[in-house]
């Protein structure tokens, strides 16, 4: 069901779905609202230190004016500098996170699947993300080199924990009853999982990829810090060694749309896998 | 014809659920189970679909003996159990997959025809009401044509004009295959109109308490005297077996004094 269809269904019927029509629009009315107060603080600061800085209340070296960031960051577009840097951020997370999430996929349906797969792995794994990420670092850089292997293998780290988790923990409170039905309809343990494991994780899974992503952005930046001559992180680091502030907040902004364009992406991606579940996407 | 011998089960932690359980129900036999809470009725009805496996004793159905879930046998859950990511069509095509997909059309859209869902069939289970919900639970058991067919409380938690109409709805089901029913209850009303047999229980441990034939003829017109009786005969077998919670009943007895009485 898409969205016009959706509608005019729900208009046509009566009961419980006349009632949670208006609810709907009720809903969107308040979260308009919300949208446009959640712009007001920004705003205004950003407002408020523009005019601090131009009629000289403030100097504005340290902490640059809007007009400045934004001049920043079209300079750095104008030159493509910007897009060289954002893509080759975009790329490392990429690659990290599909290594990553690959394998807290593979390995935490194993574990939630299995009590004895679990036994097996959950102990050392659990142990292994008792470790801060960030200290793995001196060794990938030993044993993977400065260039961009360490970087990917120190993102994928940072992916693959919270889809693990997020995996084996769905696949572990997948509802009995609702496994039953599928006894019931004597499946087959590979149809057990298709028809019923697969489908019942799927919100779950979307949560955690989607948090894995997060935490994969997070890394990004720790890479690129460890001597990188390209990418959004490298401009966060030159800008601070040549006091440019507004180099660094320009990154800083990109960072933020680019992990934001990222999100979006993978919710419209997923989106078609968990439509039948509004109630999560709500929460989310 | 379905049949149990010395059918037991004694759960894990050592509640015994069911004791030496013998009952036949004839093909086609709709036989109501009727107990208060704690009784084995699910128990009985898990056993039977191979959800669970007995302690002691055995299921036989025409003869084979049942051991994990067959596929002439179906249930219907107190709950619906729809699976929330399947459209209505394909909840009830659910159990159907073996077959061509224009015989699963055939199948599903008749069943939604007789369960009066038709228009709803590309809708989510979460937009519809509970009533609908569970004849939709009722449409995937009967799908499949089973020969036994299995439901646990499946309307109490409907008020009782939706559970008049599922009545209704789940008698045109039957008529059309006439598969044997077991169905669990612990509403009388409901055994007496829909019922071939009342089979009163007991706890503790779970057991046969008494056996009484509904023969009233189809369909039952619930305002007659004859129900009103029927029912009477029902209550007055489960007041026994609560005030007698030890004592074996003496069928013969109780009939006797039950036509005394009216
Ligand atoms: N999985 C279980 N483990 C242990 N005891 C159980 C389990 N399921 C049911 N019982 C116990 O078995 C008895 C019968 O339960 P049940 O079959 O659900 O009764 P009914 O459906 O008649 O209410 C109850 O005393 C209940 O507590
Ligand atoms: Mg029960």
């Amino acid at each position: 069901m898409t969205g016009p269809a959706t509608s005019q269904a729900w208009s046509s019927h009566e009961g419980a779905a006349a009632l949670a029509a208006p609810t709907s629009t009720e809903k969107r009315r308040v979260f308009d609202w919300r949208i446009l107060l959640g712009f007001f603080l920004p705003v205004a600061i950003a407002l408020l230190w523009e005019a601090a800085v131009t009629f000289g209340f403030a100097e504005g070296r340290l902490v640059p004016p809007p007009s400045r960031i934004i001049a920043m960051l079209w300079g750095l577009a104008q030159t493509g500098e910007l897009w060289t840097h954002a893509w080759m951020t975009l790329w490392r997370v990429l690659v990290g996170f599909i290594i990553g999430a690959l394998s807290g996929i593979v390995l935490g349906a194993l574990s939630g699947s299995s009590q004895t797969l679990r036994q097996l792995l959950d102990p050392t794994l659990q142990a292994l993300r008792a470790i801060p990420s960030i200290a793995w670092v001196p060794l990938f850089i030993l044993w993977l080199g400065i260039f961009e292997a360490s970087k990917v293998a120190l993102i994928a780290v940072g992916v693959f924990f919270p889809v693990y988790l997020g995996i084996a923990g769905a696949i572990l409170s997948v509802d009995r009853k609702l496994v039953e039905v599928g006894h019931v309809f004597r499946l087959s343990r590979i149809q057990l999982a298709r028809r019923i494991l697969l489908p019942a994780v799927l919100p779950e899974a979307v949560i955690a990829l989607r948090s894995g992503l997060g935490l994969g952005f997070m890394f990004v930046v720790a890479a690129e810090f460890m001597g990188a001559s390209e990418g959004l992180g490298y401009l966060l680091v030159d800008g601070q060694q040549m006091g440019k502030p507004d180099q660094i907040l320009a990154a800083i902004i990109a960072f933020a749309i680019l992990g934001k364009l990222a999100d979006s992406l993978l919710l419209v991606a997923t989106k078609p896998l968990v439509r039948w579940q509004d109630t999560v996407r709500e929460r989310l | 014809m379905l049949s149990f011998e010395h059918l037991s089960k004694t759960y894990a932690d050592g509640t015994r659920a069911l004791s030496d359980i013998n009952l036949t129900v004839h093909e086609g036999e709709i036989v109501a189970l009727i107990g208060g809470s704690g009784c084995g009725k699910t128990t009985l009805l898990r056993l039977i679909a191979g959800l669970d496996r007995e302690s002691a004793g055995r299921i036989r159905l025409d003869g084979e003996v049942l051991s994990g879930p067959h596929p002439a046998v179906g249930i219907v859950f107190q709950e619906p159990r729809l699976l929330p990511w399947l459209s209505v069509f394909d909840n009830i095509a659910f159990g159907l997959d073996g077959l061509s997909t224009a015989e699963k059309k055939a199948r599903v859209t008749h069943a939604l025809e007789k369960i009066g869902l038709v228009e709803h069939a590309d809708r989510w289970p979460r937009d519809l009401s509970g009533g609908q919900q569970q004849r939709v639970s009722i449409a995937r058991a009967f799908v499949t044509n089973p020969k036994v067919l299995l439901l646990d409380e499946p309307f109490s938690a409907l008020d009782a004009f939706t559970r008049a109409s599922l009545h209704e709805h789940l008698l045109g089901l039957w008529e059309e295959t006439r598969p044997t029913v077991v169905l669990v209850t612990h509403d009388v009303q409901e055994a007496v109109t829909l019922a071939d047999r009342a089979v009163v229980m007991q706890p503790k441990p779970g057991r046969i308490f008494d056996e009484l034939p509904l023969t009233l003829a189809r369909p039952r017109d619930r305002t007659g005297l004859p129900f009103e009786t029927s029912v009477r005969r029902v209550l007055t077998a489960l007041d026994h077996s609560l005030k007698a919670p030890q004592q074996q009943p003496q069928r013969e007895r109780d009939r006797q004094a039950a036509a005394l009485w009216w």
